[in-house]
C-alpha cells in the first residue's frame, strides 16, 4: 500500500528540484521511454532510507558533472505503481529493486545501478560511479 | 530528505543485500532484516545450490542483473549460518 502522499512529497520534490521529470502514469512512461533517443537516466525512487536517502543526493551530485544524460526522468516505486511497473518493462533484463537507476542510450540499457550497489555507500561514492558511466556513455561521439 | 530513514534502530545490516553462506550446499542472497536467536531473517531471497553450477557465476549474475527472488521472506536457522557478507564485498 502506498505511503501517505504528504509523507513522500519531499522525496518527489528532491527529484524535481534536481531537474528530473516525474512520470506518474504508464502513459507518461511510454511517452518518455517509447522510441527513446539520445541518453536518458531513469531513477526508480523509493521511500527506503537505507538506500534512497543516499541515492537521491548521489544523483544530484552526479548531475553537476559536465557530461550527463540529456534527460532525467523518475518513477516512484511503491507510490506510482503502474508507472513503475511499465518503466521496469523497458529494462526487463534487470530484476526490480528500488532505488535503482537505468542509463539508456537510444532505448538500450547501457548501465544499471541496483539497490545493492547503493546501500551503505556515501553519496559521493555512488556519484563517482555514475559520473564514470556518464563519461562512458553520454559523451558526444565524434 | 537526505539521509531520511524510515526504520531507525535496526541492526547494522538491516536493509542491506547480503550473501549468506549456509551449511551444506546452499548460498542465499537477499535483503537482511534482522538476526535473532532463531536465525537470520531475509527478504527477496535468491538461492544457489552448489549442484546447479558455479557460486561465483551466480553472485556475479546477482550483481549485474539483480537478485531473482525465490522467497519473499526466509528464515535461515542459526545453526545453518556459516557466514554473512555484503553482496558488494562478495563480488569485489
Amino acid at each position: 500500500m502506498p505511503y501517505n502522499p504528504a509523507l513522500v512529497a519531499p522525496m518527489r520534490e528532491e527529484m524535481t528540484r534536481m531537474g528530473a521529470r516525474e512520470l506518474t502514469t504508464a502513459a507518461d512512461v511510454d511517452g518518455a521511454l517509447g522510441d527513446q533517443r539520445g541518453t536518458m537516466l531513469v531513477f526508480v525512487n523509493s521511500v527506503c532510507g537505507c538506500a534512497a536517502g543516499n541515492a537521491r543526493p548521489a544523483l544530484k551530485l552526479a548531475l553537476q558533472h559536465a557530461v550527463r544524460p540529456s534527460q532525467v526522468v523518475t518513477v516512484f516505486a511503491g507510490q506510482d505503481l503502474d508507472a513503475t511497473a511499465r518503466a521496469r518493462q523497458y529494462f526487463a533484463d534487470y530484476q526490480p529493486s528500488s532505488p535503482s537507476m537505468a542509463l539508456l542510450r537510444d532505448g538500450e540499457v547501457v548501465h544499471f545501478v541496483h539497490r545493492h550497489q547503493i546501500e551503505g555507500r556515501a553519496p559521493q561514492a555512488v556519484a563517482a560511479d555514475l559520473m564514470a558511466a556518464f563519461d562512458r556513455h553520454c559523451a558526444a561521439t565524434v | 530528505m537526505t539521509g531520511h530513514v524510515f526504520h531507525p534502530g535496526h541492526q547494522e545490516l538491516h536493509g542491506v543485500t547480503v550473501v549468506l553462506e549456509a551449511r551444506g550446499s546452499r548460498t542465499y542472497v537477499g535483503r537482511f532484516d534482522n538476526q535473532d536467536e532463531r536465525g537470520v531473517h531475509l527478504h527477496d531471497v535468491g538461492v544457489h545450490d552448489a549442484a546447479s553450477g558455479s557460486r561465483e557465476d551466480f553472485l556475479q549474475r546477482c550483481d549485474r542483473f539483480g537478485i531473482r527472488p525465490e522467497h519473499r521472506d526466509l528464515l535461515v536457522p542459526a545453526s545453518e549460518v556459516v557466514s554473512i557478507q555484503r553482496l558488494v564485498d562478495a563480488v569485489r
